[in-house]
């Protein structure tokens, strides 16, 4: 089954720096962090102390909440720090990886035979569990509640993101395995969207219900596709998985090895030669950024994830649980003359207010870190929607969220979305709102209230 | 060390000291800030709120323009008696015509700004947040709304109220109910209705002179509601050689203002485009009452109802209220279906105070300012309907 969705809201932001389709082996990192922040909502319990040998795939730690969800280590070696914060939360695991990688061996599976109870329970011992997240709310999926139905998006919109076409290139048998695997979770179907222009290797799959996208930037979120093919009602609970994940997921099955590799892309304007490496989850970022080289080094802020959505990593961070892009843009910490009144041509803009991007709509843009403009209240209407394609009122449900009223929060459709279908509004907001963590917390509240 | 440098320097100096906002309104207003992202999206768009305010200033500045001259050229020819043959440059764009509308017309212009900046500086330094851009248009929109020869006492007081009471005491720009601007002009019509209305103040000086010197300062709404002839032509209408509020006169340059707004994606095409029906609605209402004879003309009302429809738009202050003031974005309606119903009834009111009300016969402002007032109930009609689509769609999974 195959079906068209086509998006006609939104924005394609096009940045200088695009990734050369062209990958080389990253220098190997010596120290690999897990950061529990990237599982939002996890409270971590440490399993591997200080000092503790593990192999690729052995957990790290397993959530409060829920003890048999593991998060393994991405290499095998030492773990040789256990970063703490503030009322000594955990900020991460470090872990130096030994020369010689051993991986924990969890058997090899025939999909095919497997039960979906098999499937829950391997992945779950394997630490493959937090791959899979769940809609409402954006949070690794509850075991213990079937979903109506999984959703792939092998769309890639956002901007300067890693092409999933081209990351997922010659990864066939993985995937099959992985989407037959979790289609055993599930009585609906899983859902792949691929690109309706692209070449994307999830396209010939079996086991799955295929849909082509097409549209501008939102058109590649999941939140998007969940809408117009089968949207959430109250109640209902659907899974996500991002395709490179399902490639770990299937390798898994396929070889009893967890291995956390992943090729990711190096974009931005401020990289020298963007390119796509393979390196592993929780990798040092700087043993990327620096092979390719980087303009003025004393002045970018990297990112891991792309620009809309990314973590602020900092040149000595790494790569977060679920990324597969680093970029490195400059920060714009710097004043501009009459900013706010002169013609401007070097940045985008949704309106024509002495603002000309609207002349040159295939111009590539090199923007900075600077919010051009002051936070203020909102102010401006309608022109959220007009980048927006969800069938909800976005400046009523980020009204909603700021004042806690859950009420308001659950009929205006605070279960169909997530932070990231909010970047956009944000990138537009003249009133230099923070959109995508005010629907953070209110998911985060509807999740401790509701539930 | 660069201007930029030393600015940058006192910023620091002033950080979380009481005056900081008021500084950060000045240094602002010279450089765009230095702030990075620090959650969300690491890249913004270039449009922040001084953008979206500079762009309505700059389609109101012809409209000021043309007040200056206009000021001038009514005053002058209330006193010589109208140009047999006008010519734009020799009768309209002229010295005597700038000189005499800039020295009534830039003192309104500089107390509407001075006195409304000064209470929100107050308030921003008082409450400690920044300093917002809101009474940027309010301050150029007020002048422009007001007779040429309001006093300027006058205008600060209505600026003082018009500020603390329309706006800061919900919280400030993008919070406020009622039109700031539209507050202020309620507030001098019924303090003092005898600068605000009749025929004299429309035109200089018309007031104070009486007797043998009499000037007429009638507008042509004044003569329809009376309903004495006038010879005004209606391309002197559309382009706004006649008496009025200092700003409002020129339907032309208020579409041309109109149309950069749009253009520009700032003003709501749909708010403006919906109170023209709204006002063409009325109109051919009242013009069909009139031809099915169920008026006479010796109603009070006839003259009024018997205008051609069209010709609303360009008498009064219809066009410049639809414009400049329906549109503004925190006190209008906030759905795009909401601003059709919203712009349609702000017109269609607008037409039936105008008629119906012989003390006053300009009702743009009343009716916005009651469109305000049901803006939010639109919004909540609109939005639930958006809900129970919601429900319904829950419904038929569960049923």
């Amino acid at each position: 089954m195959s079906k068209d969705i086509r998006i006609r809201k939104g924005l394609d932001i096009k940045l200088v720096g695009e990734a050369e389709k062209n990958t080389v082996d990253a220098t190997r990192s010596n120290v690999f962090a897990i950061k529990p922040d990237d599982f939002h909502g996890i409270v971590p319990k440490v399993i591997a102390k200080q000092g503790v040998e593990v192999k690729a795939g052995e957990p790290l730690f397993h959530s409060k909440s829920n003890e048999n969800m593991l998060f393994p280590s991405p290499v095998s070696g030492e773990v040789v720090e256990i970063v703490r914060g503030a009322k000594r939360k955990i900020l991460a695991f470090k872990i130096l990886a030994d020369k010689e990688q051993q991986y924990a061996d969890f058997g090899v599976k025939d999909v095919n035979s497997l039960s979906g109870d098999e499937v829950k329970a391997h992945l779950l011992s394997s630490g493959c569990w937090p791959f899979i997240k769940q809609r409402p709310y954006d949070v690794i999926a509850n075991p213990d509640v079937a979903p109506k139905a999984i959703f792939i998006s092998g769309y890639t919109t956002a901007p300067l993101a890693a092409d999933s076409d081209y990351v997922l290139a010659g990864k066939e048998n993985e995937l099959q395995a992985a989407v037959t695997a979790l289609s055993k979770l599930t009585e609906g179907q899983v859902h792949v969207s691929v690109g309706k222009k692209g070449n994307s290797p999830l396209a010939g799959l079996n086991n799955i219900a295929l849909h082509n996208v097409s549209g501008p930037h939102p058109a590649g979120n999941v939140s998007v596709q969940i809408a117009k093919i089968d949207p959430i009602n109250k109640g209902e609970v659907v899974w996500v998985v991002n395709p490179q994940d399902l490639v770990i997921i299937g390798e898994l099955l396929l070889t009893g090895k967890f291995n956390a590799e992943r090729t990711v892309a190096l974009a931005g304007s401020s990289v020298k030669t963007p390119k796509y490496f393979k390196t592993k989850i929780g990798a040092e970022v700087s043993s990327v950024v620096y092979t390719s080289g980087v303009h003025d080094e004393g002045n970018i802020r990297v990112i891991s994830g792309d620009v809309l959505t990314g973590d602020n990593v900092k040149p000595d961070g790494n790569l977060g649980y679920y990324h597969n892009t680093i970029s490195v843009i400059p920060e714009g910490d710097d004043y501009e003359f009459f900013g706010w009144n002169k013609p401007i041509f070097n940045k985008i803009s949704p309106s024509r207010a002495l603002t000309f991007s609207w002349l040159f709509p295939n111009k590539k843009y090199d923007l900075n870190t600077n919010t051009n403009g002051e936070h203020r209240a909102f102010v401006v209407t309608g022109s959220y929607e007009t980048v927006f394609p969800l069938d909800i009122y976005p400046l009523q449900l980020l009204k909603a969220c700021a004042v806690n009223d859950l009420d308001a929060m659950e009929q205006l459709g605070m279960y169909e979305v997530a932070p990231e279908d909010f970047a956009l509004t944000e990138f537009i907001c003249v009133s230099k709102q923070p959109h995508q963590q005010i629907i953070r917390e209110g998911l985060d509240l509807m999740l401790k209230e509701i539930g | 060390m660069g201007l930029k440098d030393k600015l940058h320097k006192l910023k620091l100096k002033y950080k979380g000291k009481k005056m900081a906002p008021a500084f950060n309104a000045i240094h602002t207003f010279l450089y765009l800030p230095n702030e990075t992202t620090h959650s969300g999206a690491h890249v913004r768009g270039a449009d922040d709120l001084k953008r979206t305010m500079n762009t309505v200033i700059m389609a109101l500045v012809p409209c000021l323009l043309f007040g200056i001259f206009n000021a001038g050229y009514q005053y002058y020819s209330a006193i010589n008696g109208f140009p047999q043959e006008f010519s734009l440059f020799e009768h309209f764009i002229n010295w005597e015509n700038f000189v005499l509308g800039a020295s009534k017309i830039i003192p309104l212009v500089v107390v509407s700004y001075g006195v409304g900046l000064a209470v929100e500086f107050l308030f921003a330094v008082k409450k400690g947040h920044e300093v917002e851009e809101g009474y940027l248009v309010t301050g150029m929109l007020v002048p422009l709304i007001v007779p040429v020869d309001t006093p300027l006492w006058m205008l600060s007081v209505a600026v003082i109220f018009g500020v603390v009471i329309g706006k800061e005491v919900f919280g400030g720009t993008g919070m406020n109910i009622l039109n700031p601007a539209l507050t202020i002009r309620a507030f001098l019509f019924f303090s003092y209705p005898g600068w605000m209305s009749g025929d004299k103040v429309w035109v200089h000086s018309a007031v104070e002179k009486s007797g043998v010197d009499a000037l007429s300062g009638e507008t042509v709404l004044g003569y329809l509601a009376n309903s004495k002839p006038f010879d005004y032509s209606v391309s002197d209408m559309f382009f706004g050689f006649i008496p009025g509020s200092v700003g409002e006169t020129s339907a032309f340059l208020i579409l041309l203002g109109g149309l950069f707004l749009i253009y520009s994606k700032i003003g709501s095409w749909r708010i403006m485009l919906s109170a023209v029906l709204g006002t063409l609605a009325m109109g051919l209402i009242f013009n069909g009452v009139v031809e099915a004879g169920w008026i006479t003309d010796s109603s009070k009302f006839y003259a009024l109802m018997n205008l051609e429809f069209w010709k609303h738009l360009i008498v009064g202050g219809i066009a410049f209220g639809i414009v400049f003031m329906a549109t503004d974005p925190v006190t209008a309606s906030q759905t795009n279906k909401g601003k059709w119903i919203y712009g349609f009834l702000i017109g269609f009111i607008s037409i039936l105070i105008r008629v119906f009300n012989p003390a006053y016969p300009e009702g743009v402002f009343l009716a916005i300012l009651l469109m305000n007032v049901f803006a939010p109930t639109i919004d909540h009609y609109v939005v639930q309907g958006n809900v129970k689509k919601r429900m319904k769609r829950l419904k038929l999974k569960t049923a």
